[in-house]
């Protein structure tokens, strides 16, 4: 796919600590805003990333602190893409998987929210072969 | 997050407030298990909720299935903006009860 037209909206990097989710929610709907992005698709494009960075948080540095996370949101032509870079243990895209919705319990949520907000999802091979970069795609609207 | 706690017409009535997330969500838990512990018939006020995650639905989850296993009422009120986009989005707007209002419970 070749890109034209683009524009970086948002890089910053910061701790993988939940108290860090209510800036980047801000951050991110500021840059969707500012990309022309309806009320809506804002607010799906919200929702994924909040979700995106609980995973890397709870899953990949397994609620510590210390990690890092470092999140890129560019604009091309109509589209959005976000990236999100973390160190730690890679995954694998295989075992990530959403909870039957019809199977009402607790958790089981985030993947099912970030497949339904954004038009595409994959995971890219890192720079230098470190941790994970995950990135999402969003038309917008 | 910030809630606050009443009783009226036998509900205990639990206003959450703000951002029901990864960071608060533990707490919203451990409010609403409490009340069902107690045996309590529950509503939670949404009205002022500006946006819960698949965290925070975990801890309404939780408490709606706890309050069927007690015998208890549990129902949602004045679900709004980006909390029932997440509820739509996790197809649960058809499971709970959702009220507009607490007017509308005691009209009922």
């Amino acid at each position: 796919m070749t890109l034209t037209n683009v524009t970086s909206l948002l890089t910053h990097e910061f701790m993988a600590h939940s108290g860090e989710l209510y800036n980047i929610r801000s951050l991110v709907r500021r840059a969707a805003d500012e990309s022309g992005c309806s009320e809506g698709c804002s607010e799906l494009v919200v929702i994924a990333v909040n979700e995106a960075i609980m995973n890397i948080i709870q899953h990949g540095y397994q609620s510590n602190p210390k990690g890092n996370i470092t999140i890129k949101i560019k604009q091309a032509d109509n589209t959005l893409i976000i990236q999100l870079r973390d160190f730690a243990e890679t995954v694998d895209p295989a075992k990530i998987k959403p909870r039957d919705l019809g199977n009402i319990r607790p958790g089981g949520l985030g993947t099912h929210f970030i497949r339904e907000a954004m038009d595409d999802i994959k995971f890219l091979s890192p720079p230098d072969g470190v941790g994970n970069l995950l990135q999402m795609i969003k038309h917008i609207t | 997050m910030q809630y606050n706690k009443r009783n009226e017409n036998g509900f205990s009535i639990v206003a959450l407030e703000g951002d029901v997330d990864f960071h608060s969500s533990r707490e919203a838990r451990q409010v609403l298990l409490e009340i069902v512990k107690e045996k309590g018939d529950m509503l939670i006020d949404m009205s002022k909720v500006e946006y819960i995650d698949s965290s925070g639905i975990a801890c309404l989850v939780e408490a709606f299935q706890e309050s069927k296993t007690a015998g208890t009422k549990f129902g949602l009120v004045s679900v709004q903006g980006t909390a029932r986009r997440v509820l739509e989005l996790a197809r649960l707007e058809q499971i709970f009860p959702i009220y507009s209002s607490i007017s509308e419970i005691e009209a009922s």
